[in-house]
């Protein structure tokens, strides 16, 4: 069943720019250029591009904050702008740059509120808050106002206070950014378990690569308002011809050179000479050659990083936006 | 070095169009607000406490008029709470500039002319009107009173802010000493009575901004008794004003600076 | 962890008592809330006590122990310091919530949220109005009582038709703030607008003077063509008992007039702010 279904959404932006002294320009900039996504109820899904690109353009698209130019958008079964408030409802949004807390009052209040302004059941609302105070320990810090909290307490508190009413879909724009390595921990193990049971959908955009990989199965790349990858991780991986690492440490240099398919060597260093294999290659022949060589002391197998990829796909993006542009 | 800093403010608060000439007609036009209280007042009775209208709006001319540069010169020490209360009181005292006039070099109100050229019509239109006999010792006394009476104001400005260097939220009771200065020296000090008028005409010295002054332009004698001379005296009382300000700014810097709160 | 709502049917009586809820928790909230800012509370009590003195001496100078403008000298000092007291409560000036979210973008918060940001400030500023009773203007009717001889309501009936018209003087200058704040949804900066809203409503609403200090004609003009009146003057004039009680319950009849007209400008202009903001971005 599809909670989120968007065919070719775009958003453009009249942009006044000075030209000369008195006169202005109008320039129009397209910050969503034809986004068609589709996910299905229960999905984990991560939403990345590099600044610009139109992350936030599309959230606010999907949540009615926003209306798209052209396209058709249907969230929930709604359409957000002329349903924004039935939607509202049914969906949850933290921001990590933004508080949704009543900022003077103690964090308990807040979800008090919440609760009258979702109209949660009493018996619902305070299910789901003791769930929620055990999982993300927040007994320590619900008395105090939430302009007191650390931003790793008050992310805690915006993640429940997103749940309380048992949203179909959450809306998570760059939860961890800023917070230290254990609140982001906390933060992402609360996600997968949450996202683990089915029921929520979640939509994360970050620029964490490491949220992506711990939390998102299906990754949707976009750039320059448009999607240039929508797909898991590994198909990531296979399309953007992700390496693997192969280093290895030798007692002495080895007699001849390598000479593979599909590998490379990268760099010679002392005794560790460190190969790039292609995606697709096994390291199965490189692994049993440097062995049967019999200098092979210790060895190890990198996994691609999914930071090299993501660089490499906006670079590549970006060349081709420039040539199109052009 | 300073002259730039105001330059760049003043390119800054340009920039948002609209709002700026609002502002601007705003500013000017809150200050009627407190001249058209006064025309009220006076449709109401012909005499207040013994002054006319002509006669109480060359006082409150000269009182704004003060105030008004004063508010030009140091208006921006307000923000001195704001600075500690955030704490980039430090970024200002880091700098090789006066820590004082950084701070008032950061916000220059270009608004505050426009109050000065108004304060400045009222009371040229004040004078004119109730038909003073002028002397040249009136014209010395003219451009007088008011620099003194703004070096008045100037002192309290800065005297009632210092206290935010101890106690941080003072600011708004520091503001409702100024402002009501302000108030108290547009009217005739006899409209007011007892330990008030005591406390702040004579203990505080508001008298001497505008009231003594006033009573030398129009030549009228002072229904309280006091000798003309008294309008003379304004230079001085603002002088002490002044010095004990100072005093107490620089014991509230060197507060800040051996507490760093 | 059983996140998915119900969608059962929600019967007609919830429907009812739910909103009212809802209105009263955030009511609350902006009790609350501003029971939080004590210094800030302490302060603006002592502005309100100084500027009482002032005008206290200057009124009594006009009224010289007799009548003005069918005040009598003890009404025109309830006037003064039920004045002060009441600026406080109905929130004259100072207040930008609105415009400040606005400008950061944390409007987009609110928009988030399924309740009409209009009824969402109207509460909070309810409970707000609500503190300030207790700490703004009860102290300052105290302190003119005190230091001077106040006229006191002499018939019952004063009081709870004070009470109403407090009431309504915080909602129709609620909504007139929020007109004011709205406008940083076409400007982004309010503080132009806002200076024109500092000098009427400080004129307009019998702050400086009473209305009736100023001729009929132009009294009749403000009273019926402003809100000015009717969020100040109006709750002032109900409690002294200048006027005979129709003239009084139709003091009141205006203010319900204003209220009603300042809430229902209020949401037309949120719409169109909405759908600027929608359209627009930004």
């Amino acid at each position: 069943m599809k909670v989120i279904e968007t065919r070719e959404l775009r958003k453009e932006f009249i942009v006044r720019t000075r030209k000369g002294r008195f006169r202005r320009a109008k320039k129009v900039v397209a910050a969503v250029d034809g986004v068609s996504l589709a996910i299905e109820r229960g999905e984990m899904v991560g939403y990345l591009g590099p600044n610009g690109a139109g992350k936030s353009t599309t959230l606010k698209m999907l949540t009615g904050v926003l209306t798209p130019t052209s396209g058709g958008v249907q969230v929930c079964g709604f359409m957000p702008v002329p349903q924004r408030l039935k939607l509202a409802r049914r969906i949850g949004v933290v921001f990590g740059q933004r508080s949704t807390l009543w900022w003077d009052l103690p964090l308990r209040d807040s979800f008090e509120l919440l609760r009258h302004v979702y109209r949660v059941p009493p018996a619902e609302h305070a299910a789901r808050l003791q769930k929620c105070r055990d999982l993300l320990e927040l007994d320590a810090f619900i008395e105090t106002p939430v302009r007191q909290l650390s931003l790793g307490q008050r992310m805690r508190g915006e993640l429940t206070s997103a749940l309380l009413h048992g949203p179909e879909i959450l809306f998570l724009d760059e939860p961890t950014i800023g917070l230290d390595v254990v609140s982001k921990q906390a933060v992402r193990e609360f996600l997968a378990e949450l996202g683990g049971r089915g029921d929520t959908t979640i939509v994360l955009t970050t620029h964490d690569l490491a949220d992506i990989e711990r939390l998102c199965r299906r990754i949707v790349v976009i750039d320059h308002g448009r999607v240039v990858h929508d797909g898991s991780i590994d198909a990531l991986h296979a399309r953007y011809g992700s390496r693997r690492r192969v280093i290895a440490d030798l007692d002495e240099p080895l007699a001849a050179a390598i000479d593979l398919p599909g590998t490379r060597l990268e760099s010679t260093t002392g005794l560790r000479m460190t190969f790039s294999i292609d995606g697709s290659t096994s390291v199965g022949p490189l692994v049993s050659l440097l062995a049967s060589s019999g200098k092979l002391r210790d060895l190890t197998i990198a996994e691609p990083e999914i930071e090299d990829v993501i660089a490499r796909l906006y670079q590549s993006e970006g060349g081709r936006e420039r040539s199109r542009a052009a | 070095m300073y002259a730039k800093l105001i330059g760049a403010q003043g390119r800054g608060q340009a920039s948002y169009r609209v709002s700026f000439w609002l502002d601007l007609a705003g500013t000017t036009v809150v200050v009627g607000a407190d001249l058209i209280s006064v025309l009220v007042i006076f449709s109401r009775v012909p005499v207040l406490a013994g002054f006319t209208l002509k006669e109480t709006i060359v006082l409150f001319g000269l009182a704004l008029m003060s105030f008004s540069v004063a508010d030009l010169l140091v208006g921006n020490i307000e923000r001195i709470r704001t600075y500690v209360r955030l704490g980039t009181l430090d970024t200002v005292m880091i700098r090789p500039l006066g820590v004082l006039a950084q701070l008032l070099c950061l916000d220059v109100g270009f608004r505050r002319v426009g109050r000065i050229l108004y304060s400045g019509t009222v009371l040229g239109i004040a004078l004119w009107v109730a038909g003073v006999q002028w002397t040249p010792s009136k014209v010395v006394l003219l451009v007088v009173a008011p620099l003194a009476g703004a070096a008045f104001f100037c002192g309290f400005f800065v005297a009632t802010s210092t206290v935010a260097f101890w106690w941080i939220e003072s600011g708004e009771i520091a503001n409702s000493l100024t402002y009501g200065g302000r108030d108290f020296t547009s009217y005739p000090i006899t409209v007011y009575s007892g330990w008030f008028r005591k406390i702040f005409a004579f203990g505080l010295g508001f008298a001497f901004v505008a009231y003594y002054p006033g009573l030398v332009l129009l030549g009228k004698a002072d229904p309280l008794g006091g000798p003309p001379w008294l309008g003379w005296l304004s230079p001085l009382v603002s002088a002490a004003v002044v010095a004990l300000a100072a005093f107490i700014w620089r014991f509230g810097v060197r507060h800040y600076r051996s507490t760093g709160s | 962890m059983g996140l998915v709502t119900a969608t059962a049917d929600r019967s007609t009586i919830r429907n009812f008592t739910e909103p009212l809820a809802l209105i009263g928790a955030i009511t609350a909230s902006g009790f609350r809330r501003f029971a939080t800012y004590r210094q800030a509370t302490f302060a603006s009590l002592t502005t309100n006590i100084m500027f009482g003195f002032l005008r206290t001496y200057v009124l009594l100078a006009v009224a010289g122990g007799g009548v003005v403008a069918g005040y009598s000298g003890p009404q025109l000092l309830t006037y003064v310091w039920t004045g002060q007291g009441l600026l406080g409560v109905v929130m004259l000036w100072g207040w930008s919530d609105l415009a400040d979210r606005i400008r950061s973008g944390d409007i987009v918060t609110d928009l988030l949220r399924p309740i009409h940001p209009v009824v969402n400030y109207l509460a909070a500023d309810l409970g707000r109005g609500g503190y300030a009773m207790i700490f703004r203007f009860f102290p300052a009717v105290l302190c003119g009582a005190l230091f001077f001889d106040i006229y006191l309501p002499a018939e019952a009936i004063t009081y709870p038709l004070f009470a109403l018209s407090v009431l309504l003087a915080i909602v129709i200058c609620f909504g007139c703030r929020y007109l004011v704040n709205a406008s940083a949804y076409w400007l982004l900066d309010m503080r132009g607008v806002n200076m024109l809203w500092l000098f009427m409503s400080g004129l307009m609403s019998g702050l400086y003077f009473p209305i009736r200090f100023l001729p009929d004609w132009a009294a009749a003009l403000l009273w019926f063509g402003t809100p000015g009146p009717s969020f100040l003057q109006a709750p002032m004039d109900v409690l002294i008992e200048r006027d005979p009680l129709p003239v009084r319950v139709g003091m009141i009849g205006v203010q319900v007039f204003w209220a009603v007209l300042m809430l229902w400008l209020c949401r037309v202009v949120q719409r169109r702010a909405e759908r600027r903001l929608v359209i627009q971005g930004g």
